[in-house]
Parts: C-alpha cells; sequence; structure tokens
C-alpha cells in the first residue's frame, strides 16, 4: 500500500523513535511493561505504515460491496439504511411475548427477534417433567401452532423480518411461521427472517442439542433445499460465534470456529447435492461484540475477508453474494456486571459502537440488568435508545468503515484472520468441525480461554470496573422482571385444549408420514409442514423424529 | 477413612440450561485447589443428581443455574439430598439468581449462593471452610 522506499525510511525513522522513547521510560514508565488485547494479541506503543509492509489495497482492502469485502458487504452500508435494530425478546407465554414484541415495534425497533424457552428449543412440550421449572423462563414457550399464531398475532409478516434463535427443532419452528403467514394471507415466497440453525456450536457452546450429529446436519440441509425454493429470502442459517464467545473463547477463536462450522455446512450441502451458489447467498452470521474496542472491529473485518476467501477458493462460489459475510451481533453478555449494573449501559454503548464500525447488517443491544434477570422494559428502552443514538446523532454511520486503513485496525485485522486461517487449519487436520468437536478440541480450547481469562481478573491483571476495582456497597437492585410461575399451568391447559380440539386421526398420520420421511432420504420439511398443520406439537414432533434418530448425549469434557 | 483424603466435590447442572462457562472454570479451580471433581454434564435431573453424589460419595454438591429454574430444581435437589440422608453433604449453588430468590433457598437447606463476578478462590475457600466431613 507505501511505497518500498518511503516505507524503507520509515522503518528506519520508526526504530529511531522506538529507542529515544525507551531511554526516557526509565523516568517515566509506562502503566504496563506489556499490552496485550483482550484475546491476548501483543500491542505495540504504535502503529505505522511500517507495520503494514504486506498490505495491498485492492488486494487486501478492496473497495465495499466487492471481493474481499473487507469493507463492508453493501457498497454504501449505512449510508442507505442503518443496521437492523433487533433487541432478542420473549418470555412467558406467547400472549406475555406479543405484547412485547408490539412495544418494541412501536418504540422504533425494525425487526423482531423471538426467544424461546429451554423446552422449545430442545424440542419438549410444556407439559414434559423435564419442562418442570423452565417453561417461559429464558424465552416464550411454543408447544403447537396455536402459540404461534397467538406470538404474531396482529403483527403483518410480509413487513416485518423475523430472527428465531432455534436450532435443534428449527425446522418445527420455520414450519410453523410459515403456516401462521398463509393464515395471513402472506406467501412464503415473501417471508424475510432468520433461523439460527446451527447445530455445531450446540455441541460445544449452548447446549440445546437434540439430535446426533449426521442427522442433525440432515435437517439443516432439508431446509437449506427446501428454502431455496419454496422461503427464497429466508436466511436458512446464522452460523453463531456468539455463544463460542460467551462460552470463553477469544476473538480469534470465535472467528475460527464459527468459519469451521461454516466450512462444516457448505460441505454438508454440498454432499447433499446443493450448489455452492445456491445456498452460499443465505447463509448468515452472528458474532459477539466484546470489551476491546479496536480488537472486535478488526475481528468482523478479519471474519468477513476470510470467509470471501474460503468460499471463492475452497469452494469455487461465483456468486459474489456467496462470499459475502453478513452478520448479526448481540453485545457481550458475558461481559455485563451484576454489580453497579448502570455501567453495563456504558459497556454496552462502545460494544455496540464497535459493532457498528465493523459493519453489521442487524445489532442487538444488551439491557443493563441482563447479568441479573431478564430485561425489564425500562432497561430494554435504553439498550435501543443506545443504537439510535449511534445512528441518529453520532454521524459514525455517514461513511463507509471509517476506521478502514488506520494502521493498528489493518493490523490487527491481518493478525486476527491469520491467526484464524492458523486454527482452521488444525480443524481441518482434525476432520473438520463435526470431527473437531466429537474430540473435544474446540470445547478444550475454548474452556482454556475462559478458565485464563478467569485467572487474569482474579489476579488483578484484567480490571473489570466494579468487581476488582471501583466497588461500592449497593442495595440489591429494584424492579427486575419475574416470568409467572403460572405461566406452565396456563401452558398446560392450552396445549390440552389444543390436543381435544384437533383430528386425532390426522394428526397420527401426519406422524406417520414423517417417520416414514425420517427413516428414508425424503427432505423433512413436508411432512413436518404438515404435522404442524394438524396441531401436532413441537414435542410430539421431535420425538417422531428422536424415536428414529437417537438422542446425543455429550461427554462432560472438562 | 483417613484425614488426607481430598474434598470430593459433584459440580452439577440441573435442568436444561446449557450455560457451562462458569461450572467448567469452577472445576478447574477446584482441581487446582487440590480438590476432587466430579462434573455431571448438562440435563441433569434432580434425580439424577443426587443419585451420583451418592454413587460419588461426594462432600459437596455445587450446582448451577442460569436460566431461571433455581427456584424449582435446587429445592427439589435437597428435598432428594434429605431423602437419601445425605445430610452431611454440603450443597451450595450459582447462576443468574435474584438477591430475593436467596433466602427461600437457603431455606430450603442451600448453604451459599454465589452469584455473577465471585471470585473462584472465595468458593474454595467457602468450601474448605463449610464443607461438613472435612478430609472425608
Amino acid at each position: 500500500m507505501f511505497d518500498k522506499e518511503k516505507t524503507a525510511r520509515l522503518k528506519q525513522r520508526q526504530r529511531e523513535w522506538e529507542e529515544k522513547t525507551e531511554a526516557k521510560l526509565a523516568k517515566a514508565p509506562e502503566r504496563q511493561t506489556t499490552f496485550q488485547t483482550l484475546s491476548e494479541i501483543p500491542v505495540k506503543r504504535l502503529y505505522t505504515p511500517a507495520d503494514l509492509p504486506d498490505l495491498d489495497y485492492e488486494k487486501d482492502l478492496g473497495f465495499p460491496g466487492e471481493f474481499p469485502f473487507t469493507r463492508g458487504v453493501q457498497p454504501t452500508m449505512y449510508r442507505g439504511r442503518f443496521w437492523t435494530m433487533r433487541q432478542y425478546a420473549g418470555f412467558a407465554d406467547a400472549e406475555e411475548s406479543n405484547r412485547r414484541y408490539k412495544y418494541l415495534l412501536e418504540q422504533g425497533q425494525t425487526g423482531l427477534s423471538v426467544a424461546f424457552d429451554l423446552p422449545t428449543q430442545i424440542g419438549y412440550d410444556s407439559d414434559h417433567p423435564l419442562a418442570q421449572g423452565e417453561v417461559g423462563k429464558v424465552g416464550v414457550a411454543i408447544d403447537s401452532l396455536r402459540d404461534m399464531e397467538i406470538l404474531f398475532e396482529g403483527i403483518p409478516l410480509d413487513r416485518v423480518s423475523t430472527s428465531m434463535t432455534i436450532n435443534a427443532p428449527a425446522a418445527v419452528l420455520l414450519a410453523m411461521y410459515i403456516v401462521v403467514a398463509e393464515k395471513q394471507g402472506v406467501s412464503s415466497q415473501n417471508l424475510n427472517g432468520t433461523i439460527q440453525n446451527d447445530i455445531l456450536k450446540e455441541y460445544t457452546s449452548r447446549g440445546t442439542y437434540i439430535f446426533p450429529p449426521q442427522p442433525s446436519l440432515r435437517l439443516i440441509t432439508d431446509i437449506f433445499a427446501y428454502c431455496s425454493r419454496e422461503v427464497p429470502k429466508w436466511n436458512t442459517i446464522s452460523i453463531s460465534g456468539y455463544h463460542i464467545r460467551e462460552a470463553g473463547a477469544t476473538a480469534v477463536q470465535e472467528v475460527a470456529f464459527t468459519l469451521a462450522n461454516g466450512l462444516a455446512y457448505v460441505e454438508a450441502a454440498r454432499r447433499a447435492g446443493l450448489e455452492v451458489d445456491v445456498i452460499g447467498p443465505r447463509l448468515s452470521f452472528f458474532f459477539n461484540a466484546h470489551l476491546d474496542f479496536f480488537e472486535e472491529i478488526a475481528k468482523f473485518r478479519a471474519a468477513r475477508r476470510l470467509w470471501a476467501k474460503l468460499m471463492k477458493e475452497r469452494f469455487g462460489a461465483k456468486d459474489p453474494r456467496s462470499m459475502t459475510l453478513r452478520f448479526h451481533t448481540q453485545t457481550a453478555g458475558c461481559s455485563l456486571t451484576a454489580q453497579q449494573p448502570r455501567n453495563n449501559i456504558i459497556r454496552v454503548a462502545f460494544q455496540a459502537l464497535s459493532a457498528v464500525l465493523g459493519g453489521t447488517q442487524s445489532l442487538h443491544t444488551n439491557s443493563m440488568d441482563e447479568a441479573l434477570a431478564l430485561p425489564s422494559e425500562e432497561a430494554v428502552q435504553t439498550a435501543l435508545r443506545t443504537q439510535q443514538l449511534i445512528a441518529y446523532e453520532t454521524g459514525v454511520a455517514d461513511t463507509v468503515d471509517p476506521l478502514g486503513g488506520s494502521y493498528y485496525v489493518e493490523h490487527l485485522t491481518s493478525v486476527i484472520e491469520d491467526q484464524a486461517m492458523e486454527y482452521i487449519r488444525r480443524i481441518d487436520e482434525l476432520g473438520g468441525a463435526a470431527a473437531a468437536i466429537e474430540k473435544g478440541f474446540i470445547q478444550k480450547e475454548i474452556q482454556e480461554s475462559a478458565y485464563r481469562y478467569q485467572k487474569a481478573v482474579e489476579e488483578g491483571r484484567r480490571i473489570v470496573v466494579g468487581i476488582n476495582k471501583f466497588q461500592v456497597k449497593e442495595p440489591p437492585p429494584k424492579g427486575l422482571l419475574r416470568v409467572d410461575p403460572r405461566v406452565r399451568e396456563h401452558q398446560v391447559r392450552k396445549l390440552k385444549e389444543v390436543k381435544d380440539n384437533r383430528d386425532g386421526q390426522k394428526v397420527a398420520a401426519a406422524l406417520a408420514r414423517l417417520k416414514e420421511a425420517a427413516q428414508g432420504t425424503d427432505n423433512l420439511m413436508p411432512p413436518i409442514l404438515e404435522a404442524v398443520r394438524a396441531y401436532a406439537t413441537l414435542g410430539e414432533i421431535c420425538d417422531t423424529l428422536r424415536s428414529v434418530f437417537g438422542e446425543y448425549t455429550a461427554a462432560a469434557i472438562v | 477413612m483417613t484425614t488426607d483424603r481430598k474434598i470430593r466435590v459433584l459440580a452439577a447442572k440441573p435442568g436444561l440450561d446449557g450455560h457451562d462457562r462458569g461450572i467448567k472454570v469452577i472445576c478447574h479451580a477446584l482441581r487446582d485447589a487440590g480438590m476432587e471433581v466430579v462434573y455431571t454434564g448438562l440435563r441433569q435431573t434432580p434425580e439424577q443428581i443426587v443419585a451420583t453424589a451418592v454413587q460419588e460419595d461426594v462432600d459437596v454438591i455445587a450446582m448451577s443455574v442460569l436460566s431461571g429454574a433455581h427456584d424449582y430444581l435446587f429445592p427439589r435437589v435437597m428435598e432428594l439430598v434429605r431423602e437419601k440422608g445425605l445430610s452431611d453433604v454440603l450443597v451450595i449453588g450459582g447462576g443468574i439468581i435474584p438477591e430475593e430468590d436467596i433466602p427461600a433457598l437457603k431455606a430450603a437447606g442451600i448453604s451459599e449462593i454465589f452469584g455473577p463476578g465471585t471470585y473462584t478462590k472465595d468458593i474454595v475457600e467457602y468450601i474448605r471452610k463449610n464443607v461438613k466431613r472435612p478430609g472425608g
């Protein structure tokens, strides 16, 4: 990027400057003898063009909307329109969550993001013994199409985009969404949204798996194939680094393990006979925005560049849309403190800013009280306002990739890309992401990082404001949201009503057809849709699949 | 039993919650502090946890729940602990647990609740001080 002769001269000057500066350190020492990012990448005193000797503008950065997409996936980015402001929400039952969605839309939110409770995520109805204590707690309970109808009552599905954090039973919830849209008179061709549908990270980081890896991958590729024809605008997967990071991974590991999972999905789709340029454009990603500001911005840029190269070089993608890494971001839940919760507003603001400067397509900002409970309405409003402030008041959205060309950010972008690629090579050697997970490699790497971080905090090498510095005595927080414990009874009653009022023979026939399809190789989406239309419950559908696929049991690796 | 027997801890994840970063960090820290740790893995029923505690002859059960289901799961584990006559086992819990829930959990027999931001060394110290059969 820079003139060779000039760079050589600059290097010489920089060395002289470093020597001069070092000489003064005895008198005026720096705060630390060494500096490093949150992910332990060494940080130098100063970055200059001499730190980017090989950077080739056209090859490594290019233009927004063009390969390798380092500067962004669209030519105009936020000058065209802002990122989608999408707050993850859902709790108690469909009635309560429907009210919260309408509130968020009234507040200027531009997309919905559905949180399901754990029984729903693991394919149990609310009356299942294992659902005790969990119904409606971390999200909304959905047992049948009836609940889904209530959840989106009065929300026109052709006018919102909806993201659903659902993985193992993603096909069932997507089918319910399609049927609710049908009932609103909206064709599946016009539906916009995302299902997470990323099972591999469930085995390593999030824990809501049901089936073993192979049938899980088949469900995923069946969804890819079905949606490519019937729900063409849908993002059929959101390959998620968010939870990998929350589980303790570094920024480099987050990029590496997420993209390695992405490669595994593309490979599975190709084995199922799908062309890379058919599924490539529908893949989306989900990252964490953590505390280290510049490292995070660099991480997003590095992920974009590396994915573009992998899709082009490894899979021979031709369609530029197959090479673009479009992503949602959520600020880091694990960085929030239960102590002095108002400090979290500030943390979230910086994290959100890094996501915007990193070129995110949509964003969830955490609420200040999330280390304590589910967010209250007031806390959610402040979180959403944080995004609106960044968008409308700071001016950072008025030019594309404003930090492109920063010597430090470009240096970090390259380091993260190189180190992530090094991990991907190791995972390739282990036989790909699924094999690396079976061998426990990814889990161990994440755990070691988590433990190293904890030790750094406890030994005072990492400062967390309010935890190991600037602590105060404070009264217990007030106004936390509590889920009404009667939600389970209400759900169980609704479930019984649904079962009493449906055509039992139709349900049995639909489930029998689903079983047959699961035993064979037919696409599972049509029989799942049929079962959903007959008001078969989520638990019944998942049990049918369990009877064919079996269940995954994780080895307890520590 | 000899007095140099290590403290044995069952680290447990009751319910459907998949957040295991905290419990795994604690497993590492307790091991580094010289304790023997058995980790159950995810999705354990209270019955499974107590059965494992009996089978592994542990001195401590340390549970983690971040889904909000502690209000059902922790007291249920305590019921079974009493049923099985494990009154000499120290039971502690942690996770995302609102302060106002703590009195009821303690009344149910959970000795201590550790929230976000807790140092692992404080948990180690708490176990050493309060274990009911120190050194077995």
